[in-house]
């Protein structure tokens, strides 16, 4: 007989709010953010590209602020609200970034784009118009190998241009 | 659209019922023979349902048809760390993990091959593999095109000159995955690669079962770079996990692993000999290469020729010998990635053109453009060129960036360097007959869709093809669905590597769409009563009717409709052993400066900007093309200050993200792009490709900016602080101001392969 159940794990039962829905779960108490949003919330728009908290891919929202899934164990955030790519849309209707960010090219492969459509909705959150620099300074912890930056820079722009207008 | 909503279902985001998940066992050893696998205790575990080993999996695979050399799972010995032993199918991937560590294996350590000079020497234990040779040599080439010796004779200057080409890795953001499937006897596999038709081949052939009965989709791609064009060892073991446990087997790599699977950029060290006349023009070159091709053989015999072959399709070179070897070392294999095989000739021919320039009292660009390859020519290697904006991409760039009248300010500087890349490969990795891609359409009450074995991996080739039947059917390309990358339900392309997939799918689509086009029209002309020529096709009509109107006259006038198209290159490689490799339809072009200031006191790099301008042929969509243009100067960038696979003792030095350095946001300069257009005579609609040439000018435009502003020569890349500080001590010291390696091996390259120069002139045969 094959035990379904591989190891004692201590579990615990926690709720997570995130992008609006609460969710009561049952989970291994190491278990990441990241794993947790991925495997038992089946929200795969979060990507992993470390999980050494080196890359930026997994950046979610927590009451607002990027911060990286992979380091955050879902116990220490019980009770504050988290968003991740799938709650930037308001129902059919894309977030502006992500409009600007398909508009413009900006997502090639695509597999860092929901990290930094949240790091830089944080951005917009804080400053309506930012520079340039500042707009670098703010994603400098998410990496890209495809685009070489420049149409997500030009996306950023874009999309806080028409919401600060 | 799905990649900005998180929609996209990228490999490991699947996760389908009774899904298990895989772990690899892998060596700890650079070099070893392996005496025992024992797997009793992982089989015991709780959760774990299937442990296997290379007895399980014996057939060897390999990418190109002559080097067959590596098994999914080696059980007798281990050539790099990180070479697959044994894996665990179990219901999670901590339980499977577990269960890897339980695996008892013994080895019989022997010594480690790390280098190049190693590798040429007689081995302390054994050769790493059981073919090439002598000692640790995998390929050897000689070759010579026209009489170097005379051009070297009735040169005014002759150089020598040696670089280095440290190795560097993709980094694609995503780590390989792959998930398989097994119901009614047959497999499927999703996964992470570049190229379905190659893994197809491989599973065919190690899990020995006819490729019917094997289908492989392309998943959702998150960055190749040619990273993810070898079939691999993880794709193979989940589809015969799933076969023996009769549930879906899921792998991810951990990005560890990824630096160890690799198949990245060969390091390579270069000796080249350049003869020129008093005006600067080319007289001879003699081009040697050694590769350090890691343990397996990979693409590395197409990498190895790579070395070789584009030098005389940017320059005229009237007279070449090239000497090429690649070497196993105990490291992970090296394979192709972005301009595979010609960044690394491209450096150091650019440099050593610039030194040439600065000893004749030239100025650099001026001296390169006095040699530029004209269009429609044939070169001494039998390359043939037709379409070649060169000369325009130089004068662009120099006139933008003001390159000719920069300012002379010590710790400031600019380079100019070009570069040229093939529009795919002119011939197929294995020898066959067949069509490079097919393309089939079907339309069904207005509703079109393009069924095509590419692979988007981020380049946009969805979207191209898209615009391309679009634009032949009068449809808008949001109008075309596509069904891609898929062996059971597209027809073949050869995958999205070597620039091919604009110009090879692309002319493909435009064939089937003009004969579904033809029926569309033909049909609506006789319910209109007039010649098809009449018949106006445009902003979603055709004649007097919307298209779908007019899709549901032609099946009722001709049933099913369905259209096919393919595209198979021109036989082009010249009459020599080796003439496979370099030949393409079509080379891109591309020039670029490079303006930055360097710190004499710390080493330190800043690049302010840089301009870069691509002959594309013809841009189907601009704001694609700017990308791969931008993607690529951006990675030209990393490898130039930063990007470095490398060893101690057999161990990657940085196998995560935040020590392997890579450009972030702050890093990146401002990129300017020049988009030129020659119209291809075969490119579709005369386009080129743009996903590589431009990487290539970037590293040594680097160099030639950093002599440019301290007077010092680093002959090899990465540039790093370290480098140029002890360049500078030297300088100081009253020793050559220069960073790089002092000597080229001793090589035993067998006798040159005297092969005649074609004609050069193209205009009978093309014109």
């Amino acid at each position: 007989m094959k035990g379904e159940m591989a190891r004692d794990v201590e579990r615990v039962v926690i709720s997570l709010d995130v992008n609006g829905e609460r969710s009561p779960l049952l989970v291994p108490v190491h278990k990441t953010l990241l794993e947790v949003l991925r495997e038992d919330l089946m929200l795969t728009g979060t990507k992993h590209g470390c999980e050494l908290g080196e890359c930026g891919t997994c950046t979610v929202l927590i009451d607002g602020q990027p911060q990286l899934s992979c380091l955050v164990l879902p116990v220490q955030i019980e009770g504050r609200s988290i968003t991740t790519v799938e709650g930037l849309a308001r129902g059919a209707e894309l977030h502006p970034l992500q409009h600007a960010f398909a508009e413009v090219g900006a997502a090639q492969c695509g597999y860092c784009t929901p990290g930094i459509l949240l790091a830089a909705k944080a951005l917009l959150e804080t400053e309506r118009r930012p520079s340039r620099h500042a707009i670098k300074e703010a994603l400098a912890g998410n990496l890209c190998r495809c685009t070489g930056y420049a149409k997500i820079l030009d996306a950023v722009e874009l999309a806080a241009e028409r919401m600060s207008g | 659209m799905s990649k900005v909503t998180g929609r996209a279902v990228y490999a490991d985001d699947m996760a389908l019922p009774r899904m298990l998940h895989c772990k690899v066992l892998r060596s700890p050893h650079p070099h070893a023979r392996i005496a025992s696998i024992d797997t009793s205790a992982a089989r015991r575990m709780p959760g774990v349902h299937a442990v296997i080993t290379g007895a399980d999996l014996p057939v060897k695979f390999g990418i190109l048809p002559v080097t067959q050399d590596e098994r999914a799972l080696e059980h007798e010995k281990v050539r790099y760390v990180g070479d697959p032993i044994a894996a665990v199918a179990a219901i999670d991937e901590e339980t499977a993990a577990a269960a890897c560590d339980a695996i008892a294996v013994e080895y019989e350590v022997l010594e480690p091959v790390m280098s190049i000079d190693d590798a040429l020497a007689p081995p302390a234990d054994e050769p790493i593999q059981d073919y090439g040779g002598p000692h640790n040599i995998h390929k050897l080439v000689a070759l010579e095109f026209g009489d170097v010796d005379a051009g070297f004779a009735r040169a005014d200057h002759v150089r020598e000159d040696v670089f280095f080409f440290q190795g560097n890795t993709h980094l694609p953001m995503e780590q390989h995955s792959a998930v398989a499937n097994y119901t009614d006897g047959r497999v499927t596999l999703w996964s992470s690669t570049q190229v379905v038709h190659y893994v197809h081949r491989a599973l065919s052939k190690v899990l020995e079962l006819p490729m019917s009965r094997i289908r492989v989709v392309g998943a959702a791609h998150g960055g190749g770079f040619g990273g993810k064009t070898d079939p691999f060892a993880h794709e193979i073991i989940v589809c015969k996990l799933a076969m023996l446990t009769g549930r879906p087997v899921k792998c991810t790599l951990t990005r560890e692993e990824v630096f160890y699977a690799h198949r990245g950029r060969h390091p390579v060290l270069m000796w080249v000999r350049t003869g020129v006349d008093r005006d600067g023009r080319i007289t001879a070159m003699h081009f040697r290469s050694a590769l350090d091709g890691g343990a397996y053989g990979s693409y590395g015999v197409a990498s190895t020729f790579y070395t070789g072959a584009l030098q005389p399709v940017t320059y005229d070179i009237p007279a070449y010998r090239f000497e090429g070897c690649r070497v196993f070392t105990n490291k992970p294999p090296c394979g192709p990635k972005r301009g595979h095989g010609t960044p690394q000739p491209r450096f150091a021919v650019e440099l050593q053109l610039e030194k040439i320039a600065l000893h004749l009292g030239l100025d650099p660009a001026e001296l390169k453009r006095r040699n530029f390859v004209k269009p429609m020519t044939r070169t001494v290697n039998w390359l043939r060129v037709t379409s070649c904006g060169l000369d325009e991409c130089a004068v662009r760039v120099i006139e933008a960036s003001g390159y000719g009248r920069r300012e002379t300010r010590a710790g400031h500087g600019m380079g100019f360097a070009i570069s040229s890349y093939l529009s795919g490969a002119g011939t197929a990795i294995y020898w066959n007959e067949m069509p490079h891609s097919e393309v089939q359409l079907k339309v069904d009450r207005g509703g079109v869709t393009a069924y095509c074995g590419a692979m988007d991996i981020g380049q946009g080739s969805d979207s191209v093809l898209a615009t391309i039947v679009a634009e032949e059917l009068g449809l808008q390309p949001s109008e075309i669905r596509l069904v891609t990358a898929d062996t059971d339900t597209t027809p073949i392309d050869l995958g999205s590597y070597s620039s091919r997939v604009t110009f090879m799918a692309g002319n493909a689509a435009i064939e089937a769409a003009r004969k579904m086009r033809t029926m569309i029209v033909e049909a609506a002309a006789r319910k209109m009563g007039c010649e098809p020529t009449a018949v106006a096709v445009g902003g979603g009509r055709i004649g007097d009717f919307s298209f779908e109107e007019a899709s549901i006259l032609a099946e009722a006038r001709f049933g099913t409709l369905t259209s096919s198209g393919s595209y198979t290159p021109p036989k082009l490689a010249g009459p020599y052993k080796g003439s496979g490799v370099g030949p393409s339809p079509a080379y891109s072009y591309s020039a670029c400066v490079v303006d930055l200031d360097a710190d004499a006191r710390t080493g330190l790099v800043h690049v302010n900007k840089i301009w870069l301008a691509h002959d594309v042929g013809r841009a189907i969509n601009r704001a694609l093309v700017e990308g791969q243009i931008e993607g690529s100067v951006y990675m030209g960038l990393g490898e130039a200050l930063m990007e470095e696979q490398a060893f101690r003792k057999g161990l990657h030095k940085w196998p995560s993200m935040l020590d392997y350095k890579s450009p972030t946001f702050l890093d990146m300069p401002d990129v300017e792009t020049f988009i030129v257009e020659t119209i291809d005579l075969e490119g579709p609609y005369g386009a080129k490709e743009a996903g590589q040439g431009p990487l290539l000018p970037v590293p040594p435009a680097v160099c030639s900016a950093v002599h440019d502003a301290l007077g010092v020569w680093i002959d090899e890349v990465p540039v790093t602080p370290e480098k140029i500080v002890e360049a500078l001590r030297r300088k100081a010291k009253g020793e050559p101001p220069r960073f790089g390696p002092n000597a080229f091996p001793q090589i035993p390259y067998p006798p040159v392969i005297k092969v005649e120069p074609p004609p050069k002139s193209l205009a009978v045969e093309v014109g």
